[in-house]
């Protein structure tokens, strides 16, 4: 079965290729991703589009025109009315302090992206580069290394985090991000080592080693191109869990403080008036829900179709 | 061995966070007013320890908690394990139902959508799956509040029933929380187990067994699911484990007087001494579950045992 797909992909692994200018890289990056965007079924179709425009929403949110302030409180100038159902000036209604429903959606993805992003970039290079050295360097090292993934393993997530709030005493998306990077370090470090372990047993590192190159430039050059690919699979797997978190830390008033937008924030502040007026909580609720799915539906296509040519490394 | 040193890890890591605290614990001892009289501090501060070496001060209270005592809590004054001992049945009440619910429905439901892979139950089952692991544990259950205690006003919105005081009201109450906590576990189990089921439905063996007669559900039920009761078991002890997490949030939801709640309210009253007590609790039950999990792996395993 040595179809032309299989040498297709052999060349986009880069094992075989020639190295290429980075303009053209950033042409076939483009091309591949629309490519791959033209393959999927119509829901993938759909989970992919809601995630780019949640994504850009959120990076763009301040020059949104016609987006209004999350945090105007409109009738404290008598200019608004508190649970006002959907209408041309407010989009989604407002919430029970008057504010704009779709603004504040928009800028919780902000938040949600802002720690999602932070964690998931410190996860990548923390625990990408440590795990990677610490399979190739081995001994003291790794040892070391191990040793602080083994512990920061045994605190679940939740319980670590409420300890961490309570004896730094603040609060914030900061905080929070910082906190749950430190543990997110941990399985990362642990992926990559096993990676870079078998990574290190391959043909290519011995005969890198055999022609006299340096360890470290092997390191660079060798190990830690192979061994990111997983990561990044991984990677969204662990970003639908940050959003479920941040929302739940949110929620229940120890993630991100108020007045900012959260999604799980306004849940939360909805959740009061459950009895009287359900609807400010579903917007965000839907944003949720919607966000996690797609994520969830993306890097399962994701891996579906990356094992056939993961196999061709 | 290896338990035993993570677990030494997890209690010195959490003793030391606590202690290296910029702030004086002796602050939450004494009223303001007598933080003036360095006299009265000073033996205070004698006569709790707080003066003693990092070391012995950890060597101290390692001793006491592993006979069971955690310290008293800053706020109440009374033992912490006092405290925590009412509330483990409703934690575990909680945590029992609701990895009975994943395998009573998971299982199922997952050696169906295997068995008929690509039928259109099976689509369905997995689609739904798909759903339920991606909606959070905190809004199925304000759904749930929302529709039967508020709309249908079936069940209690919150609270809990001891089932010393009734076996209805405690079914009553634990009903939601435990739905909201389910429905993940649901999902979880039935993707494994499907995934299972279709990769053991291609050995040899279940060919062999088709070839001599036998029934398909016999085949089923002897052959294909009994290498994957391993996959489900060491499912259910990573579940039990990561489930701690989820009763944090569902019984601070639903105001159930369990660990997590009494963990949430020591968090907002800065109450170290229960924070660090519960901390170092949880965080070991989680270690002991995983180890267990892995002894109960190889221990049902004969490929495994016999290697070991």
């Amino acid at each position: 079965m040595a179809g032309p797909t299989e040498l297709r992909s052999l060349q986009e692994d880069g094992q075989a290729s020639v190295p290429t200018a980075v303009g053209s890289f950033r042409v076939r990056v483009g091309r591949s991703l629309w490519n791959a965007f033209r393959e999927m079924s119509w829901p993938t179709k759909a989970c992919a589009s809601w995630l780019v425009l949640i994504v850009t929403a959120a990076i763009f949110a301040d020059w949104i025109p016609g987006l209004q302030d999350p945090n105007y409180q409109g009738f404290l100038f008598g200019k608004g009315k508190t649970l006002d159902p959907p209408s041309m000036e407010h989009w989604l209604g407002t919430d029970n302090v008057s504010r704009d429903i779709l603004a504040r959606v928009v800028h919780g993805a902000r938040t949600s992206l802002i720690f999602a992003g932070g964690v998931l970039l410190c996860g990548l290079v923390v625990g990408g580069l440590l795990g990677s050295a610490a399979g190739f360097l081995r001994g003291r090292f790794e040892a070391v290394v191990m040793f602080y993934v083994d512990v920061s393993l045994a605190f679940p997530a939740l319980v670590f985090f409420l300890f961490a709030i309570t004896m730094l005493n603040t609060r914030g998306l900061g905080i929070m991000t910082v906190a749950v990077a430190i543990l997110i370090v941990a399985p990362y470090t642990r992926i990559a080592r096993a990676n870079s372990l078998s990574v290190s047993n391959r043909e290519f590192v011995t005969a890198a080693r055999a022609i006299g190159t340096s360890r470290p430039r092997i390191l660079v050059r060798e190990i830690i191109p192979n061994v990111y690919p997983t990561l990044v699979a991984y990677s969204l797997i662990v970003a639908a869990v940050l959003v479920i978190l941040e929302a739940t830390l949110s929620f229940l008033g120890i993630g991100v403080p108020i007045p900012r937008a959260s999604w799980g924030g306004d849940i939360n502040m909805a959740r009061r008036d459950i009895a009287i007026n359900v609807w400010p909580m579903i917007p965000p609720i839907l944003a949720l829900v919607a966000t996690i799915l797609s994520v969830n539906v993306v890097s399962d296509w994701l891996r579906s179709n990356a094992a056939s040519r993961s196999s061709a490394l | 061995m290896r338990l035993v040193a993570t677990l030494l890890l997890v209690t010195f890591v959490t003793f030391m966070a606590t202690s290296l605290l910029p702030g004086d614990p002796v602050n939450a001892l004494i009223p303001i007013e007598a933080q003036q009289d360095r006299e009265f501090v000073e033996q205070v501060r004698e006569e709790w320890g707080f003066n003693d070496p990092l070391l012995v001060r950890y060597g101290r209270w390692l001793g006491d908690a592993v006979r069971g005592d955690l310290g008293d809590s800053y706020v109440t004054g009374r033992p912490i394990i006092d405290e925590i001992t009412p509330r483990l049945p409703v934690t575990g009440e909680l945590m029992v139902v609701t990895v009975l619910l994943g395998i009573l429905i998971g299982v199922p439901l997952g050696l169906v959508s295997g068995y008929r892979e690509g039928s259109r139950a099976d689509k369905v089952v997995s689609a739904v799956a798909q759903f339920g692991l991606s909606i959070p544990n905190f809004v199925l259950g304000l759904v749930l509040i929302y529709v039967f205690a508020i709309k249908l006003r079936w069940l209690p919105a919150t609270g809990w029933t001891r089932i010393s005081d009734s076996v209805t009201g405690n079914l009553k109450s634990v009903a939601m929380p435990a739905i909201a906590l389910a429905v993940a576990e649901v999902a979880v189990y039935l993707r494994v187990l499907r995934s299972d089921i279709i990769g053991t439905l291609k050995e040899d063996y279940i060919l062999s067994a088709r070839a001599k007669g036998l029934k398909d559900r016999f085949i089923l039920f002897r052959h294909a699911l009994r290498p994957s009761s391993l996959t489900l078991t060491t499912l259910i002890g990573l579940n039990i484990a990561g489930l701690i997490t989820g009763t944090i949030v569902i019984e601070q939801l639903f105001a159930i007087p369990g660990l997590g709640r009494r963990l949430f309210s020591a968090v907002f009253q800065r109450d170290y001494m229960m924070v660090q007590g519960l901390t170092v609790l949880l965080a070991a039950a989680y270690v002991i579950i995983n180890a267990t999990v892995d002894f109960i792996y190889i221990a049902i395993d004969p490929r495994i045992r016999r290697r070991a």
